[in-house]
């Protein structure tokens, strides 16, 4: 559980960061919070030559809360993130799966931005920004552009970033009024990755249904949403079961991943639907 | 207020001994972070040793080259079971009368095996050169299943052994196959199944888990060149045993090796035994001259050093119509994995499993283990109990649950009628123990109304029927336990590991102030042996506690003795201080009389001091007496106060309890809630209800980590699937249960103050009450046996097994 020897970059603004992303290439590779990224390196799974921490960039922290839409500095932690009461108060859902993420210490250093970006199938916020319709900025060498979090999951650890960019900004658009929503999440333990969790949004004619560590990507389900949206609670909660893609392993077989995520989807339905105004 | 006017009462409760919920002393220390463990020793000149494991669960080790590893910077060494061979080192001794490679020799048995030692002047460099080693493997075929391992075709895994047909425990009948331990009366016992009323049979597996204990091992080893003595740290339960065993494997004279094992964050039998890490460190620091320091990691934990239980457990139980118990067949398969580095008494290759019959009064009773070599890990460690108790009443409990089955009987009930009555203690089992003291009924009675067992079994049924109408998802378990266990090891007649008596021991020394220091020979690893001691010596010898240092771990001071594991530490060397203290107080009486100018007869001991009979006017305190035992010339008696005892226990003693579990089951997730934990211990006498608590929560922690998650477990390939705390369950404080601690007071009638130790107890007790919630939740739709652990999917399957999804 000792890393093979790195470089430790801790650049004071975004430009330098990329900067050394430019110069080093798929030698170099940003960290958050950590989580995912020192542990590989624990274990020599990942060997990165240049570890470029983002932690001084103040530019990456923040949370703004609009009317219409809520920004997420990437580099804002969980416990930032739950602590935040002006974004609770216009997206509880957000708190509400976060106080799920593993525990207070993991969530003091875990960032938001990390969470989203290394593309790790366990991660609870892939699914939930999905769920959301979230956009994430990337900034590269040739500036800054959006990308739909229902777009940027491609593989377990494959995103649609590129090597040379980095993840700045969550934007989430502020569901309308009344939207009710549940994030409900069975794992074996405090710190554990989902065995199954789910995020939903419904009310007033729409909906939106993810889920998270039953497939290689998160899962989000137009078919799924579009039911739920018409009131097709069973029929929502089969386009799922034929949307994911669960594996065996110590959490349990397939039969028993697929059984508990329609157990889970449909109390999260059942809770969103009871806080829907 | 002064000695002259507090009342004994008020004397006693200054003396915070026996009974007292006296503050662990220790906790200062641990809980500011100031505690003194392995890792945190540093030595001048200090290097690092790492290892180069297998991948591997079966392969043929054809070459090493360790050439590129040597040019890391930094690297000092890099040794192979061809730098071992030469000082007859690459393999040693195992605790079982078997033997294991320090480094693989030829071919590795199972994944994370000690291939390459590489020493380095830092651990990175270490961890560097490691990868740099390259071992050219070549596969061979795997068996992790000890029933295929025993198939005439299985491929043979310890090719050092062909042809030897006998083991350290008799004669071997296959290949894989280790020894056959059998007890009781095989003839008898199939008569009386032949002739019952009722057999039920079933196979009981308890499933392979570890100890895992916060700090992982480790040790320093230091030669010093020029005195030739070698001192080594590390994280050792049995500190002087080690020495032994170094000194025999290593050549070096017993008095040149000082083995000290400093703060230990856990044990629970992992650091029972010798490792790799210990031999090469040793080796590594004779070569250099310099300290060598080993420390697993995590997984190299969960992955190499000892593992506990994997004991499959075949049973039949015989009853009369009305439910009384007439015979018990029991039939184990033990996996041990690649060497048999079981750490039992000599004698007892399969620990006290032949403690099976449990609480219960069964005439008649057969058992038979098979011990089978794998392609795992070896060890077979006792985890918190004594050792293989945890198995044996694991089996017991279960097959109670299983015949009130086939009886249609309530399992309260068959216990009652079954219990080993007050009135036939000391009892002799069928299976060849007796059994010192117990009054089983009164503690079932008492746990059965604090938890109000008839209220609850009437929810459960309301449950059941809330169930079967669709308007519950969730049913009710209620999990019954009455355990025996055997703990105290053990009476040097039978008793010993490598030809060591397992006796234990005591020196304590009177300072001219009145205060003391008492020195033992076991080792505390959070047990809190430094508080309890002293409690125990405080009303011995009338000393405050709060004046009584207690020592241990260090061989050149401490009095020798086989160290902590088997809650042998109270029975064994908790009496060898009471005893030592007696001598003392012998000694005091002597003085207290020349000094009040009485016959020795005429003082008589009173709390703190010895008063002269009929006079309590006339004394002399213990503060008082020891000054004089410094600066008195008394006549026919040696100066100082001092004391010595080593204590050979006359028999093993047996705690026992009564636990109760009421669970809440979600069968469409497997997701399960503790609703209450109640545990009723009796251990004899209760030197301090406060570390006694604690005790508890610990044990029964671990208990519950073990029924419902925890587990060591492997793919066909032999590849370890839980060697990280991801998927090795160990709860946090969200997932630990509450417990209601409760107990009732039975004292051992041939120790010294009664105690019978109580470290395991709950671990022994806790894992049959979680698993026999778990089935009891579903015996109404017909569960008869689901093996552990009842993790979420496990339970999922029973209730889909059963089908209750639809």
């Amino acid at each position: 559980m000792i890393p093979a020897g790195f470089d430790y970059h801790r650049p004071a603004d975004l430009a330098s960061a990329l900067s050394i992303l430019q110069t080093h290439g798929d030698e170099a590779r940003v960290i958050a919070g950590g989580h995912s990224l020192i542990p590989m390196m624990k274990l020599r799974m990942a060997e990165i030559a240049h570890l470029v921490d983002l932690q001084d960039i103040t530019d990456l922290k923040g949370i703004t809360v609009g009317d219409a839409e809520v920004v997420i500095g990437a580099m804002t932690t969980q416990a930032e993130l739950i602590g935040h009461d002006g974004l609770a108060a216009r997206l509880p859902l957000l708190r509400e799966a976060a106080l799920q993420i593993a525990d207070p210490q993991v969530r003091n250093m875990g960032t938001v931005g990390g969470n989203v970006a290394n593309g790790d199938p366990g991660n609870d916020m892939p699914g939930l920004m999905q769920c959301l319709d979230a956009s994430y900025e990337v900034v590269g060498p040739d500036g800054a552009r959006m990308i739909p979090a229902r777009e940027f999951y491609e593989a377990a650890y494959f995103t649609a970033r590129g090597d040379d960019e980095i993840l700045t900004r969550i934007v989430i658009p502020v569901p309308a009024a009344g939207t009710g929503y549940a994030y409900v999440k069975q794992k074996r333990k405090i710190g554990d990755y989902a065995t199954a969790a789910a995020a939903v949004l419904v009310g007033k004619g729409g909906a939106s249904v993810a889920m998270t560590n039953l497939a290689d990507t998160p899962v989000w389900s137009e078919e799924a949403s579009a039911a739920l949206a018409a009131g097709d609670i069973e029929g929502a909660v089969a386009a799922m079961l034929d949307a994911i893609d669960p594996q065996e392993d110590m959490k349990g077989p397939v039969a028993f991943k697929k059984h508990v995520a329609a157990v889970i989807l449909r109390r999260a339905i059942a809770q969103a639907q009871a806080r829907a105004a | 207020m002064n000695d002259q006017v507090m009342s004994p009462e008020q004397r006693a409760a200054n003396l915070k001994g026996m009974g007292c919920a006296r503050k662990r002393v220790e906790d200062v220390r641990f809980t500011q972070g100031k505690g003194r463990y392995v890792d945190d020793i540093k030595l001048d000149g200090m290097l690092f040793g790492d290892f180069v494991r297998s991948p591997y669960a079966h392969a043929r080790v054809v070459s090493v080259d360790t050439s590129e590893a040597m040019k890391v910077p930094g690297v000092v060494a890099v040794l192979t079971a061809q730098d071992l061979a030469p000082l007859g080192l690459h393999w040693m001794p195992t605790l079982a009368g078997d033997r294991q490679m320090v480094l693989a020799d030829g071919k590795v048995l199972f994944q994370g095996q000690e291939v390459a030692f590489v020493v380095a002047s830092d651990r990175y460099a270490a961890a560097d050169a490691v990868e740099k080693v390259v071992v050219e493997y070549e596969e061979l075929p795997v068996v992790v299943d000890p029933f295929k391992a025993l198939e005439p075709d299985a491929p043979v895994l310890r090719e050092d052994l062909e042809g030897k047909m006998t083991g350290a425990h008799g004669p071997r009948r296959h290949h894989n196959h280790i020894f056959t331990w059998e007890q009781g009366d095989k003839d008898a016992t199939e008569a009386v199944l032949a002739g019952a009323d009722v057999v039920a049979e079933e196979m009981v597996y308890y499933h392979r888990t570890h100890p895992s204990p916060l700090e992982t091992c480790g040790c320093v080893a230091a030669m010093d060149k020029v005195t030739g003595k070698l001192t080594l740290y590390g994280t050792f339960q049995a500190p002087h045993a080690i020495r032994t065993v170094v000194s025999l494997i290593s050549g070096l004279a017993e008095h040149n090796i000082r083995v000290i094992s400093p703060d230990i964050g856990g044990g629970f039998g992992n650091k029972v035994g010798a490792y790799s890490g210990y031999v090469c460190s040793v080796v590594a620091s004779i070569v250099t001259g310099k300290p060598v320091k080993w420390v697993e990691d995590r997984m190299e934990n969960l992955m190499s050093t000892a593992f506990a239980r994997d004991y499959w457990m075949h049973g039949k139980i015989a009853a009369t119509k009305e439910g009384k118990i007439t015979g018990l067949w029991c039939h184990t398969t033990a996996d041990h994995g690649g060497f048999d580095a079981c750490a039992d008494p000599t004698k007892f290759p399969a620990g006290f499993m032949n403690i099976c019959t449990g609480s219960y009064d069964i005439p008649t009773a057969y058992l038979a283990v098979d011990g089978v070599y794998t392609n795992k890990a070896p060890g077979g460690v006792a985890y918190r109990c004594s050792f293989r108790v945890t198995e044996a009443a694991y089996f017991i409990e279960r097959m109670i649950e299983v015949l009130a089955i086939k009886l249609g009987m309530d399992a309260a009930e068959l216990r009652r009628i079954n219990f080993i009555r007050k009135d036939q203690f000391p009892y002799q089992s069928a299976l060849g123990w007796e059994y010192d003291s117990g009054d089983y009924h009164t503690a079932w009675e008492k746990a059965l109304n604090a938890v109000g067992y008839d209220a609850l079994r009437k929810e459960q049924a309301q449950r059941l029927e809330d169930f079967k109408a669709g308007k519950t998802r969730k049913l009710i378990g209620i999990g019954l336990t009455h355990f025996t266990e055997i703990v105290g090891a053990g009476p040097v007649k039978n008793c010993d590991i490598l030809g060591l008596g397992m006796f234990d021991s005591c020196e304590i020394r009177i300072h001219p102030t009145g205060s003391a220091i008492a020195r033992l020979g076991t080792i505390s690893q959070g047990q809190g042996h430094a508080t309890t001691f002293a409690q125990i010596l405080a009303s011995e010898i009338g000393i405050p506690a709060d004046n009584i240092t207690v020592e241990e771990g260090d061989t050149d001071t401490a009095p020798y003795g086989l160290g902590t594991y088997g809650s042998r530490s109270t029975p064994v060397a908790g009496a060898a201080t009471a005893m030592a203290g007696r001598k003392i107080r012998a000694k005091a009486q002597m003085i207290a009389a020349w000094l009040l100018e009485v016959h020795d007869d005429d003082v008589e001991f009173d709390v703190d001091r010895f008063v002269v009979k009929g006079a309590p006017e006339r004394f002399k305190t213990m503060k008082e007496i020891a000054f004089a035992a410094y600066n008195q010339a008394i006549p026919g008696l040696e100066p100082g106060l001092e004391a010595v005892s080593y204590y050979d226990p006359p028999n093993m003693t047996y705690p026992f309890g009564a636990y109760i579990c009421v669970m809440e089951i979600d069968v469409d997730t497997g997701v399960h809630e503790v609703r209450q934990f109640y545990a009723l211990d009796d251990c004899g006498t209760r030197i301090n209800p406060m570390v006694i608590e604690g005790q508890i929560h610990g044990g029964a922690t671990e208990g519950y980590a073990i029924a419902m998650g925890q587990e060591i477990a492997y793919d066909d390939m032999g590849n370890h699937k839980s060697a990280t705390l991801m998927d090795f369950f160990i709860p946090t404080s969200w997932e630990t249960p509450t417990y209601q601690t409760d107990f009732t007071v039975t004292p051992s009638p041939h120790h010294p103050i009664g105690a019978k130790g109580v470290g395991e107890s709950p671990n022994v007790g806790s894992v049959p009450c979680f698993s026999n919630a778990v089935h009891d939740a579903f015996r109404p739709f017909g569960l008869t046996q689901s093996h552990m652990p009842h993790d979420q999917w496990r339970i999922w399957k029973i209730a889909n097994d059963l089908g209750l999804h639809g």
